[in-house]
């Protein structure tokens, strides 16, 4: 089944990284016109990835209170960086984004984790480690957008850990339990959309449920089931990660010089 | 007192042992290092740090000893990951977290502003970090009774402290850049310190009052501290010194390393000038404004 498929070693790019077709990959969850949570990262580069190529309209929200319609003319490591000002279209304050969030203007938020579970939620505040209880920054955010954003994608490694069957601190709210959990909290809408992993594109069924959508090229299906910490269920209609195209892999390099970020 | 005092007088009365304390809310930007290293020179203790997030200063105050409850939704290096002092001061139980998330800190700031006892959000139902929590009482709307939402409680900070571009004398304030929750987080506080890079006639204040985030007759101290948000960037003075962040991550890593960085940079020198002095001409050059942005002039005339 892999063996007709291109690889990230025979590819006729050769040289992406990974974190490139991540960005990739995260560029194209962004729709023309969508008003995006775009946060720090990875996903900073996804938003000027796709202002760059298929979605000239994306407007992007920070929550320092910062509204963009151009990406930043330099690369920035936060979104409070002076080059993230010059030239936005509003720079105001924090509640004012998170009102236009929660009264339901936002379309698509990105998001990073600790861990992500069977029904996509995230932990970013603790973690049990080898030698016990490992603190994490915490949730900045990402709860808030998890709770009020009409879709949201989140970003990680891949690997056991990772992805838990049940995060062991639910921090920003996926489907929680499974179908209309979020509904019995209250949650006005939203949910994840996306899980894109270093190995695969996951989805959530009806159910609230992630199943694997798509393999990175390179990586089997075997890989990603036994590197998941539950029995992930597999598309019928399984999908490889489409590789990041020229345009896009310009995008990326010409912001990220020296691959601070997608190295 | 007279309005404008210098840092240290400032900190001493105005920021006593077991106050709470909020700072960094502009988010990454503005953030008040050089009040923050005066609170750790004069060895306050029992602290309780407020804000929405903190890029490595209330981990130096951790890491210092000064505080003994954080109310945030972030700590740590924001170009980095993890901050360690926090971390260790976390899992080692030395310090009391409330876990809060950005939106849920703006609005106990907000509802501490505008003098009512919570604001209601749609935030955060369903997340742990709610769960046996102080600051989040679960509530159904009163005209639509189905609607569940959070009571986020108020939050009224002993003291907030600013960094801003300008201020005059009575400690109104120009700002300009990404605000974050400073204004509420201003309006909410018992006391504020003002720290302004430049101190001006009030002529340039009252020239563009829609820039004014701070009226003066909220603020107890106004200091005039160039570079004092060093690391952080403050918008047309200077840009943000990323390798600072890096090294700091790098010469925290343990207990040892942070005393040692602490020596170097907040207990071996005397204030603000001496800690510029210490960063050198040749690094303050590359930090400063390349190329100027002016706004457009606005028209208050009629």
């Amino acid at each position: 089944m892999t063996s007709l498929l291109p690889t990230l070693a025979n590819s006729r790019w050769q040289a992406y990284t990974l974190a490139e077709l991540m960005v990739a990959t995260a560029a194209r969850e962004i729709k023309d016109g969508e008003i995006v949570f775009v946060g720090m990262r990875l996903p900073l580069i996804a938003f000027v990835v796709a202002k760059r190529t298929h979605a000239p309209r994306a407007v992007g929200l920070f929550e320092n209170g910062v509204i963009r319609g151009t990406p930043a003319p330099e690369l920035i490591y936060t979104m409070a960086d002076p080059p993230n000002i010059l030239g936005a279209i509003q720079c105001l304050d924090m509640l004012g984004v998170m009102s236009l969030l929660q009264s339901g203007r936002v379309h698509l938020g990105f998001l990073g984790a600790a861990e992500v579970d069977r029904f996509g939620n995230l932990n970013s505040t603790e973690v049990r480690g080898v030698q016990g209880m490992v603190r994490l920054p915490g949730a900045g955010g990402a709860c808030d957008i998890a709770s009020l954003a009409h879709r949201f994608v989140t970003l990680l490694e891949h690997s056991k850990q990772r992805l838990p069957e049940r995060v062991s601190f639910l921090t920003s709210p996926g489907y929680g339990e499974g179908h209309l959990w979020r509904e019995r909290q209250g949650l006005p809408r939203g949910g994840p959309s996306a899980v894109i992993t270093t190995k695969a594109v996951l989805r959530f069924d009806e159910g609230g449920e992630a199943f694997l959508a798509s393999l990175h090229p390179g990586v089997s299906m075997e890989d990603v089931l036994a590197s998941t910490g539950w029995k992930l269920r597999v598309s019928k209609n399984l999908q490889r990660t489409v590789e990041p195209s020229l345009a896009e892999l310009e995008a990326i390099r010409e912001y990220d010089k020296d691959g601070f970020w997608t190295k | 007192m007279a309005k404008v005092v210098s840092l240290r007088d400032a900190v001493a009365e105005l920021v006593p042992d077991g106050a709470s304390v909020a700072m960094g809310l502009q988010m990454e930007q503005m953030i008040p290092f050089a009040a923050g290293h005066e609170i750790i020179r004069q060895k306050k203790r029992g602290l309780t740090l407020i804000g929405p997030i903190s890029d490595i200063l209330f981990d130096q105050a951790i890491g210092a000893g000064c505080v003994e409850k954080v109310i945030a939704a972030w700590v740590g290096n924001v170009m980095m990951g993890s901050a360690y002092n926090f971390r260790r001061a976390v899992e080692q139980n030395q310090i009391e977290i409330f876990n809060m998330t950005n939106f849920s800190v703006a609005l106990a700031l907000q509802a501490g502003a505008m003098g009512v006892p919570f604001l209601p959000t749609r935030t955060a139902l369903g997340s742990d970090t709610t769960r046996g929590h102080p600051f989040f009482h679960p509530m159904v709307s009163p005209f639509e009774p189905k609607e569940s939402l959070w009571a986020v409680r108020a939050l009224n900070p002993d003291v907030t402290i600013v960094h801003v571009q300008r201020a005059d004398r009575d400690g109104n304030a120009h700002c300009w850049g990404n605000f974050g929750v400073m204004i509420e987080g201003v309006r909410a506080a018992q006391r504020v310190i003002v720290i302004a890079e430049e101190i001006v006639d009030s002529g340039v204040i009252r020239s563009d009052p829609n820039r004014t985030v701070i009226p003066g007759f909220l603020v107890n101290a106004v200091v005039e501290s160039p570079y004092g948000a060093h690391p952080s960037p403050v918008q047309g003075y200077y840009k943000r010194d990323d390798a600072f962040f890096r090294q700091y991550h790098e010469q925290t890593k343990t207990r040892e390393d942070n005393r040692a960085w602490l020596n170097r940079w907040v207990y071996g020198i005397s204030g603000r000038e001496d800690y510029v002095n210490q960063l050198g001409a040749c690094r303050l050059g590359d930090l400063t404004v390349k190329q100027h942005a002016y706004a457009a002039q606005a028209d208050f005339g009629y």
